[in-house]
């Protein structure tokens, strides 16, 4: 019994950090109904830009995590500028197709340069053992990480001018220009915060687990589950949503094989799709 | 006599909002009916719950003697009963003639593709459209879009013909126009059910009148009989603007 | 109106007719192999295109009907002994059936949650099969030799397998002409156009939807039966592969989707573009960052693909090529 239940804590931890990485994707979508698919291909540019500061140049790989997201919101707004910027009124066929053509970009140059081996970061946290069940250092540092940066998030959405700028936008655009905010460049600033999420979330897991330049796309998977559970387009879903993915994913292990948690993940990801597509938590009805 | 259309107390809630209450009213054989009253009245929701977009809250209507109610759109239509749209929908990427073949291929008749065209090639003309039927429908004038709204309609061969405001936004010339094209469809023993702002042109086409304020039914009746109306004319004292066109036309 | 009198009926005879002959005569397995290749990237960009560039629908996951078709192809022909061309048949009606009954519940979606809802079931499908140890679970089946020796050895196999997918090749070219000008396909423009105003015309767009979808996997899912019998071994990372149906949609869009040739010239370039990137000593390390910058480009500035781009110019070709 006790055996479950620290597997679930440990999803729980897990699941943070999931919930950090589908964060960015449900902001874009929620602000320009935009589905990024450059999301996998960042979160897989944020392990490998960890990875390069701590093993290159040394120190924590919690410290890069700031240069990684600086670099991400620039990413961002140059991606947003490149590929986003002129499909946002047309159909979503086309921004699916301009972000998953900078996607095939970066993957294509990733793996020229990187080769698609994996890759390790060298560093470990010490754990805490109770029980016979050990809870690994990194994995609760990582989950910590996660909640401090969604909660400064929050704060940021809530109590800062740019902040209640991009909510105003993601309610209603056109309402928002009436009142005089520059709706173009505060489309281009949620796109980059997107993607700064996505790409320290990437980095977060590369504290977790060996990786390489494909890792994303598994990760951009599963940001789209845990952001249909808690809602398109709700970041704080998205939270809970990761929470639950990792509960999910923590519960079932110690009696399914591991191989079966995919199957159950994708089948509740279509039904909830089908069942709910506004997320489990939204208020009123569903459609 | 039995009525074309029978709707009996028709009622739709929208969250705290009775867009529509308690609306009875009948419609006979190759009649036209008038549907007036302020913006917001509940209009275009009657058209809505009559051709099926909407699920009324409750209510029953009655078609052709067979209760249509609860109907999806496309079941509607096949029946008999067409209609327009307020807020124009063309399908955008498909000329004039494919908007109208669809009318026609998908309507009460079912009509083959060839037939089909054979016949939207006709109502094109007959609306007045005939130049523009190889043009793609986004590219029409506002006017023109309307007019494909009723051929497209027409194609399907309706018992009844609901017309959401095919008069508003268009100019003199073209509301003339317009009128001899909705008379012509009377001719045809087509009944209409039309929502309408042009007082001139309500006054000339129907048979009778309905007036609707705040979702329910104010007043019926013959269009002098409606516009003298004490009620009706309180209730448009509301609205300054429409009040002064009712008086000054009616 | 003689169907002899149409100019599509020959182009699409003629193509076949090409891929069939230029190897066959001279027997040139080099070239077979690849236009081998090249039809089956056809087939999945005409059928997409049934969805996309018809309905108006962005299947992203359709690769799981040619992954799917794959599999029951070689577990009826490998565990049961079947024929190849049945196994196909009953393949691609299984998974009709299946994708009618993933239809009834995914086309209820619109716009991009259709396109996660399709993202999520090739996925579901994915880690399901690589959990059915029949179907050998995460390693997949190996066909034996001997599934060959009915086709004469597999030398000849190769051969028929070839002649077989060129058949499909053109079937598929024939249904999206059919549909094109059907009182069916009609009824798919409109509701790519507006769903609503088609219903309140008279379509039934669940009925349509559902129907059209279930079409788009049949051919594909033969053609899975029928590469992974020549291909001789079937996985589920290779079957469900995403990015081939992300490939498929690219060359959808090259080509120009809604129309019949769009997504066959689609196809043809976006493969001999692949080929020659991966065989030159300079580019086939950077194979994927140009296919990216193409498809950026032509999403940003020819969004109508080459057919769309011809059609603007010479309108009187726009009839030719549907
Ligand atoms: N689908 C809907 N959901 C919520 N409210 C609606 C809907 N359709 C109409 N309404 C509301 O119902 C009222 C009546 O609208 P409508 O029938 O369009 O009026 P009109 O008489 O001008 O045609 C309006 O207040 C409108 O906002
Ligand atoms: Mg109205």
């Amino acid at each position: 019994m006790f055996g479950v239940i620290a597997s679930m804590v440990d999803g729980l931890l897990l699941g943070a950090v999931y919930g950090l990485a589908a964060i960015g994707l449900t902001l874009i979508w929620g602000v320009m109904n935009i589905i990024n698919l450059t999301h996998g291909a960042l979160i897989a540019l944020g392990m490998f830009g960890v990875y390069f500061l701590t093993a290159r140049v040394g120190g924590s790989p919690y410290v890069a995590l700031l240069p990684v997201a600086v670099l991400g919101f620039v990413a961002g707004l140059a991606i947003y500028g490149l590929s986003v910027h002129r499909v946002i009124a047309r159909p979503p066929l086309m921004s699916l197709l301009s972000t998953f053509a900078v996607n095939m970009v970066i993957i294509g140059a990733g793996t020229a340069f990187w080769s698609t081996s994996i890759y390790n970061l060298p560093f470990s946290v010490p754990g805490i053992t109770w029980q016979g069940f050990t809870f690994t250092g990194a994995h609760m540092l990582a989950a910590a990480v996660a909640v401090v940066v969604a909660g400064a998030l929050y704060l940021f959405m809530r109590h800062t001018r740019l902040g209640k700028a991009i909510r105003a936008v993601a309610n209603n655009r056109q309402a928002a220009e009436l009142m005089g905010i520059p709706s173009g460049r505060i489309l281009a600033v949620a796109f980059a915060l997107g993607v700064a999420l996505a790409a320290v979330a990437g980095g977060l897991i590369a504290t977790l687990f060996p990786f390489t330049v494909l890792s994303g796309s598994g990760y951009q998977l599963k940001s789209f589950v845990v952001t249909v559970l808690g809602g398109l387009g709700n970041p704080a879903g998205a939270l809970v949503g990761g929470l639950l993915l990792g509960l999910i994913e923590g519960g079932v292990t110690p009696f399914i094989a591991v191989s079966w948690t995919p199957v159950i993940e994708f089948v509740l990801f279509v039904l909830i799709l089908i069942a709910f597509p506004k997320g489990l938590f939204a208020r009123g009805a569903a459609r | 006599m039995t009525a074309l259309l029978e709707v009996t107390d028709l009622s739709i809630q929208f969250g705290g909002l009775r867009a529509v209450s308690e609306v009875d009213f009948s419609l006979a054989e190759g009649e036209i009916l008038g549907l007036i009253g302020p913006n917001g009245a509940g209009k275009s929701t009657i058209f809505n719950l009559i051709n099926g977009v909407l699920p009324p809250s409750s209510g029953r209507i009655l078609f052709g003697g067979v209760d249509i109610t609860g109907w999806a759109p496309y079941r509607v239509v096949r029946h008999g009963l067409a209609r327009t749209h307020q807020i124009v929908r063309p399908l955008n990427d498909m000329s004039v003639l494919e908007n109208c073949v669809v009318g026609g291929c998908f309507g009460r008749d079912n009509l083959t593709l060839a037939a089909a065209r054979h016949k939207a090639a006709a109502v094109i003309e007959e609306v007045g459209l005939g130049e523009h039927r190889a043009v793609l429908a986004r590219h029409l004038t506002i006017a023109h879009k309307k007019r494909l709204e009723i051929a497209r309609a027409l194609c399907a061969n309706p018992r009844l013909l609901l017309l959401d405001e095919v008069l508003a936004g268009l100019n003199p010339t073209e509301v003339a126009r317009m009128i001899e094209v909705l008379k012509a469809i009377r001719r045809q023993g087509v009944a209409i059910l039309m929502i309408e702002h042009l007082m001139q042109a309500i006054m000339s086409l129907s048979d009778r009148v309905m007036v609707l304020n705040f979702g329910r039914k104010l007043a019926e009746g013959t269009p002098a009989a409606v516009v003298n109306d004490p009620a009706v004319i309180e209730a448009y004292l509301g609205t300054p603007d429409a009040a002064h066109k009712l008086a000054g036309e009616g | 109106m003689s169907l002899l009198r149409q100019p599509m009926l020959w182009l699409i005879l003629g193509a076949m007719a090409l891929f069939a002959g230029l190897p066959g005569f001279g027997g040139d397995v080099a070239l077979r192999e690849g236009l081998f290749l090249t039809a089956i990237a056809i087939i999945l960009a005409s059928n997409l295109n049934l969805m996309i560039g018809y309905t108006g629908y962005v299947n992203f996951g359709n690769i799981v009907f040619f992954g799917l078709g794959g599999y029951f192809g070689v577990w009826l022909t490998t565990m049961h002994g079947w024929p190849l061309v049945p196994a196909a048949i009953v393949a691609a009606i299984l998974v009709s059936t299946i994708a009618l009954f993933f239809g009834l519940g995914i086309l209820r979606l619109r716009g991009s949650y259709f396109t996660l809802a399709t993202i999520g079931i090739n996925e579901a499908v994915r880690a399901l099969v690589s959990n059915i140890d029949a179907w050998g679970g995460s390693t997949g089946m190996y066909l034996s030799v001997s599934v060959y020796q009915p086709l004469g050895g597999p030398r000849q196999a190769l051969w028929i397998v070839y002649f077989l997918v060129i058949g499909i090749m053109g079937a598929s070219l024939f249904l999206s002409w059919f549909i094109r000008r059907s009182k069916f396909g009609l009824g798919l423009f409109a509701i790519r156009e507006d769903e609503d105003a088609a219903s309140v015309l008279g379509v039934h767009p669940a009925l349509y939807k559902s129907v059209i979808y279930s079409v788009s996997g049949f051919l594909p899912a033969m053609a899975g039966a029928l590469f992974f019998f020549k291909n001789g071994v079937i996985q589920p990372d290779q079957a469900f592969d995403l990015t081939m149906s992300t490939e498929a949609i690219v060359m959808l869009m090259l080509g120009g989707q809604g129309s019949v040739t769009g997504a066959a010239v689609g196809a043809f370039l976006y493969d001999q573009l692949r080929s020659t990137l991966l065989t030159s000593s300079m580019f086939s390390q950077f194979q994927l960052v140009i296919a990216g910058i193409l498809l950026l480009l032509i999403v940003l500035f020819v969004p109508g693909g080459l057919i769309g781009w011809i059609g603007e110019r010479w309108p009187r070709l726009r009839r030719v090529l549907e």
